[in-house]
C-alpha cells in the first residue's frame, strides 16, 4: 500500500503548542477559584509507627485555618489495582514511610497553611522497620500491612517449557546477580489537586464535586474518589488540565488527590493542594530498587534456550501497581526473543519507604539490563558478535510465544540492522582506542495491555465525534494528554480519515463529565487503543456524510473518497479532473450527471443554489457537513477500542499482565568513553532504532524515542534514590542529578515502520520501549571500552572505579560504604529512628566529618 | 507580615500591589498578577521553570524576592510574544518538538530569548551551555537545539514564520 495520507505520516506541531510556548496554557497549578483555600499536608518523621492520638485543636484554633482532616475524615481504603486496596488518603493507625500522609490543614494562605501543620501534635509509637527487602522478606513480626506474612507483597513462580533439561544440555551457562537501584519520575510539574464541591440545590448540602488534577488516569481517579468520598461517580467530575509531564508518576491515584477533595468537604470551600518537589519525592511511584538473579543457557551457535530469573522489587510501603510490575519483569522476558524454556520467581517485597509504582517502561527496564548484559558476556565467550547473537535469537512471527504473548508485527531485524550501519558497527566495534567504546543492547514494550486493571467487559477505549454545521469537527477523548501528543494523534487520526483539513478539529479530553471512558495514559496504550477509536468513531462519522454526500453527487456512498477538505468521485483527480490510466484527462464537468438530491430539508436560498447547481463530482468537506446535518440532523459517532482475545494471553496465574495487541521494538547502539582516573562515563552518541509500526507524527515519534533514550540514560549514569533508613538523602531535582543539557548526548532516533496489522494506520507505542535498552546499551559499551562488566546501576565514577579496581586485583576503596544502600545494617544502630541516639556509621577516613569528630568539633 | 505598597513594572506595564516583603516574585507573577506563564518546578533554583528576565538578565524568579526587583524591568513568558503572535522561537519550538509537556517550557523561552539577545548565532556549544541551568524531563534537549537553530535562520530570513 502507498503512503497517500495527507494528514498523518507528516510531522506536525502539537495542537496544544502554542499554549505551552507562551504560557498561556494552563497546569492544575495555574488554576484558582473564588474563596479557594490552599492546603497543606502533615507528613510522617518516621519510617514505622503507630499513631497513639492525633490533637488538631491548637491548629484549628489558628486565625485562617478553615478546617483540618485527619484519616477517620475518609477511612475507606483504596489503591490502583483491586488487588491492592491498602492506603487511606490520611493514616488511620499507621505510618508505613517517612511522608506518609497523616493530617491536611485547609487555610486562607499556604504560610498560615503550614504554620498550623506546626500545632497539630502527634503521639507516635515507633515500631522496627524494615528497608532491605532481602531482610524484610524474613520478616515475622511488626508487619508493615498485616495481612501481607513476611511483608511480602507478592511472589509468582512460572515455568514455561523444561528449562531444567535445557540447562542440563547447555554448551555454555551464564549466571549473575544484576542490581538496578531505585528512580523517580521527576516529572517537572510537581502533583496538584484543585477541589470544589458545588450545593446542591434541593438539598442545601454538599452536592456535585469537581477535581482538576494533574494526573494520567482522570477515570481512575473518579473512581477512587467515588470510593472514598461514599459518592455515586455520576456526582464527580474529574477534569484533567495540561500535565506536565507524568511517565507514570501520575497514572494511579496519589493521596493528594483524595485529601484535596475530602479538605474541600469539610471546609466547603474549594480547596488546592500542590506538593512542593521534596513532596514529589515522596510520593514517588518509581521503578523499585531490583535485585535480578539471572542464568542463560546458550548452544554454541548462540542460540538461547532457556532462562531462568529471580527477581526481589523493594516495593515500598503500599502495593502500588507492584502486582503488576513484578508480573511484567517476567511477562516481558517473553516476546522480544525467541526463548523456549523460561523459569520465573518474582518476589514484590513491601518495605518502609515511600511505594514504588510504574515507571516509564514498568516492570522490564531492570531485567533488560539484566538479561542485555549478560548476552553481552556470552557473545564475548562465545567469541561472537553481540549484534550477530541478537539476531540470531530472533522471533518468528506472526507467533505465539512460550508464556502466551502473541506477536505480530516485528521491527527488530530492521532496528538492529539499522543502528549497525549507522553507527558503522562492522567497521568500529572494537577497534575504538582504549577508554573508548561501542554497545548494543535491544528492547520491546507493549502497546497498552490487553487486559485492564479492572477487569470487565467495558471497552479499553471510547470516543465520541461531533460535527458542527460549519464542519468544524470536535472530538471527545478520554485520553489523557500529559505531553506525548495524544490528543495531537487523535486530531490527525480523525483529520486523515474524514479527508479533513487538520485546522476543522478541535479536540475536548480528558474531562469525565463530556468526554467518554477511556481509561488512561499509561502502559503506552494510548496511540494504539485510543487511536483506533477515534479511527472508528471517524469511521462512523464518515459513513452518515458520504450517505447524504451520495445523493448529492448522485453516486454510490463508497464511490467517495474524502481528501483535501473536499469529497470526491472515486477516480478523479484533486483538481476535479477525472484520471484516465493512459494520462488522457476529462473534465468532469462535461460529464453530465442527471438526478436530484432527495429527502432532504432544504431551506431557503441554499435550496435555490443546491438545485440550480444539480449532482456534483466534488464538493467540498462543508458542503457535504451541511448536506449530512440537513438529512440526518445531527452528526455524531461513537468507536471504541477493545483488545482481541486472541492477544488476551494464556492461562496461568499472572497471565493477564504482559499480552498486548502489539509490541514495540527497539534496538540501541551506544558510543561511550570511560575516564579511568576518575571513573566518569561519558556518552557521546546514541543511535536507537524503534519500530513503532508507523510513524503518525513523526516529530513526536522522534522526541518520545530520544526523551526515552535519555531518561535511560539518566538511570545509567546518574540517577539514584539514597537512602538512610527510610529517610531520601537527596529530594531535590540538583541532588537527584537528573542530565542537563550538558551532560546530555546526541541521540539519533531511527524510525522503522512494520505496520502492525491492528494498529491505527499500523501504529504501535513509541513512548517506553526505547528506554530499556539505553542502560545495557552504555552497560555494554563500557565493557568494550574498558573490559569492565558493571553488574549495578547507575555507573556513577565509585562504581566504575570499584570495578576497575577489582579488575586490577587492587584492594577496593570503599568510597561507597558510606552511602551504599545495599548495607543498610550500617546505619540500623538507633534502631531505625531518625533522630540520631548512637554513635552513628563508621566515617571514611577522609570523611571531613569524622576528623571534625576526633578534634572534638560539632555533634 | 504587614503588606507594603510596592510598583513592579512587568512586561512594560507598571503595576502597583501591596504585598508582604518576604514574597518570592514567582509567587507574586502567579498569584497577584495572574501571570501564570512562569513555572514552579523545584523551590530551589534548581530547574529554572521560573525564569524571567529582570533587566534583561534571566534570574530564578522562585527564589528572588519580588521586592528586591523594584524599578527594574521584568519580562515573562507572557511579554515575549511578537506583534501579537508567536515569537520565531515560539514557534520553532511547537514546529521541531521542542516543547512536550511543556512544562519547563516558559523558562527555556526566556533562556533562550536572552541567548539570541547577546548572541545572535551561537555556537552549537554555546547554546548547549545557555541551557544548562534549565532542566527538562521530556526531551533529552535534542530536539531543542533543532529549533533553536531554526529559530536563528527565521529570525535571519527575517521571517515571522519558520519551517
Amino acid at each position: 500500500m502507498t503512503n497517500d495520507y495527507s494528514i498523518i505520516g507528516k510531522s506536525i506541531a502539537m495542537v496544544d503548542a502554542a499554549g505551552k510556548t507562551t504560557g498561556s496554557g494552563k497546569y492544575a497549578d495555574d488554576l484558582s477559584l473564588p474563596g479557594m483555600l490552599y492546603g497543606k499536608i502533615l507528613h510522617s518523621p518516621h519510617p514505622h509507627a503507630r499513631i497513639k492520638s492525633i490533637d488538631t485543636s491548637r491548629a484549628e484554633r489558628l486565625d485562617g485555618v478553615i478546617a483540618v482532616v485527619t484519616g477517620k475524615d475518609a477511612p475507606n481504603p483504596f489503591g490502583i489495582l483491586p488487588v491492592g486496596h491498602d492506603e487511606h488518603a490520611l493514616a488511620l493507625d499507621k505510618v508505613r514511610y517517612v511522608g506518609d500522609n497523616v493530617a491536611c490543614v485547609a487555610a486562607v494562605s499556604e504560610t498560615i497553611a503550614e504554620k498550623a501543620l506546626e500545632l497539630i501534635d502527634v503521639d507516635y509509637e515507633h515500631l522496627p522497620a524494615s528497608f532491605d527487602p532481602e531482610e524484610s522478606m524474613k520478616a515475622e513480626t511488626n508487619l508493615i500491612h498485616d495481612n501481607k506474612p513476611n511483608n511480602m507483597e507478592k511472589d509468582y513462580h512460572h515455568v514455561f517449557g523444561d528449562p531444567d533439561k535445557a540447562f542440563a544440555e547447555a554448551d555454555y551457562i551464564a549466571e549473575g546477580r544484576f542490581l538496578a537501584n531505585e528512580v523517580t519520575h521527576a516529572a517537572m510539574e510537581p502533583h496538584c489537586t484543585l477541589a470544589a464541591f458545588e450545593l446542591d440545590p434541593h438539598t442545601g448540602t454538599l452536592g456535585r464535586l469537581t477535581v482538576w488534577s494533574s494526573t494520567q488516569v482522570p477515570y481512575y481517579l473518579q473512581h477512587k474518589l467515588s470510593l472514598v468520598l461514599e459518592m455515586p461517580m455520576s456526582q464527580i467530575r474529574v477534569i484533567k488540565p495540561l500535565v506536565g509531564g507524568g511517565f507514570g508518576g501520575k497514572s494511579e491515584v496519589i493521596p493528594i488527590e483524595i485529601i484535596a477533595a475530602v479538605a474541600a468537604r469539610a471546609a466547603q470551600r474549594p480547596v488546592k493542594i500542590t506538593y512542593t518537589r521534596e513532596e514529589v519525592f515522596w510520593a514517588h511511584r518509581g521503578r523499585p530498587r531490583t535485585i535480578v538473579d539471572l542464568k542463560t543457557a546458550v548452544k554454541n551457535d548462540g542460540s538461547i534456550t532457556a532462562v531462568k530469573a529471580r527477581v526481589v522489587q523493594d516495593g515500598g510501603a503500599y502495593c502500588s501497581y507492584g502486582v503488576v510490575t513484578i508480573l511484567y519483569s517476567g511477562a516481558l522476558l517473553g516476546a522480544l526473543y525467541d526463548i523456549p524454556n523460561i523459569q520465573y520467581d518474582g518476589y514484590r517485597v513491601l518495605t518502609n519507604k515511600p511505594a514504588c509504582g510504574a515507571m516509564r517502561g514498568h516492570g522490564t527496564v531492570n531485567v533488560r539490563f539484566a538479561f542485555e548484559s549478560q548476552l553481552d558476556e556470552i557473545a564475548a565467550k562465545l567469541k561472537m558478535d553481540p549484534a550477530e547473537i541478537r539476531r540470531r535469537n530472533l522471533l518468528k512471527p506472526p507467533c505465539i510465544t512460550i508464556n502466551g504473548l502473541r506477536v505480530q508485527s516485528y521491527g527488530l531485524p530492521e532496528c538492529i540492522d539499522q543502528v549497525v550501519t549507522r553507527s558503522r558497527w562492522n567497521e568500529r566495534k572494537g577497534k575504538l582506542p582504549r577508554g573508548r567504546g561501542l554497545g548494543v543492547a535491544c528492547s520491546h514494550y507493549v502497546s497498552g495491555a490487553a487486559n485492564s486493571i479492572i477487569r470487565s467487559d467495558m471497552p479499553h477505549s471510547t470516543v465520541n465525534i461531533k460535527i458542527d454545521r460549519d464542519g468544524g469537527v470536535v472530538i471527545y477523548t478520554g485520553a489523557s494528554d500529559i505531553g506525548q501528543g495524544s490528543d495531537t494523534m487523535v486530531a490527525q487520526v480523525a483529520a486523515e480519515t474524514l479527508g479533513c483539513a487538520l485546522s476543522r478539529v478541535k479536540v475536548v479530553a480528558a474531562d469525565t463529565d463530556l468526554t467518554p471512558i477511556d481509561i488512561g495514559s499509561y502502559s503506552s496504550r494510548v496511540t494504539f487503543m485510543n487511536g483506533n477509536a477515534t479511527l472508528r468513531a471517524a469511521q462512523q462519522v464518515k459513513k452518515q456524510i458520504a450517505a447524504a454526500a451520495a445523493k448529492k453527487m448522485n453516486c454510490a456512498p463508497e464511490d467517495i473518497v474524502f481528501k483535501n477538505d473536499r469529497l470526491e468521485r472515486q477516480g478523479l483527480c484533486g483538481d476535479g479532473r477525472l484520471a484516465r490510466p493512459g494520462g488522457a484527462e476529462l473534465r468532469s464537468e462535461s460529464a453530465t450527471v442527471s438526478g436530484r438530491v432527495e429527502g432532504q430539508i432544504l431551506r431557503g436560498s441554499l435550496q435555490q443554489k443546491r438545485k440550480d447547481e444539480g449532482p456534483k463530482d466534488s464538493i467540498t468537506f462543508e458542503e457535504a457537513v451541511v448536506a449530512a446535518i440537513d438529512f440526518h440532523g445531527a452528526l455524531s459517532g461513537t468507536g471504541s477500542y477493545t483488545p482481541p482475545p486472541e492477544a488476551r494471553g494464556g492461562k496461568h496465574k499472572g497471565a493477564g499482565v504482559g499480552p498486548s495487541p502489539a509490541y514495540s521494538y527497539s534496538a540501541q547502539v551506544a558510543e561511550v568513553s570511560v575516564d579511568e582516573d576518575t571513573g566518569e562515563v561519558t556518552v557521546h552518541k546514541v543511535w536507537a532504532a524503534h519500530d513503532c509500526g508507523r510513524a503518525l507524527n513523526p516529530v513526536s515519534v522522534e522526541g518520545q524515542v530520544i526523551g526515552s533514550v535519555w531518561m535511560g540514560m539518566g538511570q545509567a549514569l546518574t540517577e539514584e534514590m539514597i537512602w538512610k533508613d527510610g529517610l531520601l538523602m537527596n529530594p531535590g531535582l540538583l541532588e537527584y542529578r537528573s542530565p542537563s543539557s550538558v551532560d546530555s548526548p546526541e541521540v539519533e532516533a531511527i524510525i522503522v515502520e512494520s505496520i502492525d496489522p491492528e494498529g491505527p494506520f499500523g501504529a504501535k507505542e513509541a513512548s517506553e520501549g526505547s528506554l530499556a535498552a539505553t542502560i545495557p546499551a552504555i552497560a555494554n559499551a563500557i565493557y568494550d571500552a574498558v573490559g569492565i562488566r558493571l553488574h549495578e546501576s547507575p555507573f556513577t565514577p565509585e562504581r566504575v572505579l570499584a570495578a576497575l579496581r577489582a579488575k586490577r586485583n587492587a584492594k577496593p576503596l570503599n568510597l561507597t560504604q558510606g552511602v551504599d544502600p545495599t548495607a543498610p545494617a550500617k546505619f540500623r544502630e538507633h534502631g531505625g529512628e531518625l533522630c540520631f541516639k548512637g554513635k552513628g556509621p563508621e566515617r571514611h577516613e577522609f570523611d571531613p566529618a569524622r576528623r571534625e569528630a576526633q578534634l572534638g568539633g560539632a555533634d | 507580615m504587614k503588606k507594603q505598597l510596592i510598583e513592579l513594572r512587568v512586561n512594560g506595564l507598571t503595576r502597583e500591589l501591596a504585598i508582604e516583603p518576604s514574597a518570592l516574585l514567582l509567587d507574586v507573577l502567579r498569584r497577584d498578577l495572574g501571570l501564570t506563564g512562569s513555572k514552579r518546578g523545584c523551590d530551589d533554583s534548581s530547574c529554572g521553570a521560573c525564569t524571567v528576565l529582570v533587566d534583561g538578565t534571566p534570574m530564578l524568579a522562585c527564589t528572588l524576592l519580588a521586592f528586591s526587583c523594584e524599578g527594574q524591568e521584568i519580562t515573562t513568558v507572557e511579554g515575549i510574544s511578537e506583534h501579537g503572535s508567536l515569537a520565531a522561537i515560539q514557534k520553532a519550538y511547537g514546529d521541531w518538538g521542542g516543547a512536550q509537556c511543556g512544562y519547563c517550557t516558559p523558562g527555556f523561552m526566556i533562556t533562550v530569548k536572552h541567548l539570541l539577545a547577546v548572541n545572535p548565532d551561537p555556537s552549537d556549544e554555546a547554546i548547549r551551555s545557555a541551557l544548562s541551568g534549565n532542566l527538562c524531563r521530556c526531551t533529552g534537549y535534542t530536539q531543542m537545539y533543532q529549533a533553536i537553530k531554526a529559530a536563528i535562520e527565521a529570525e535571519k530570513k527575517g521571517m515571522a514564520t519558520v519551517k
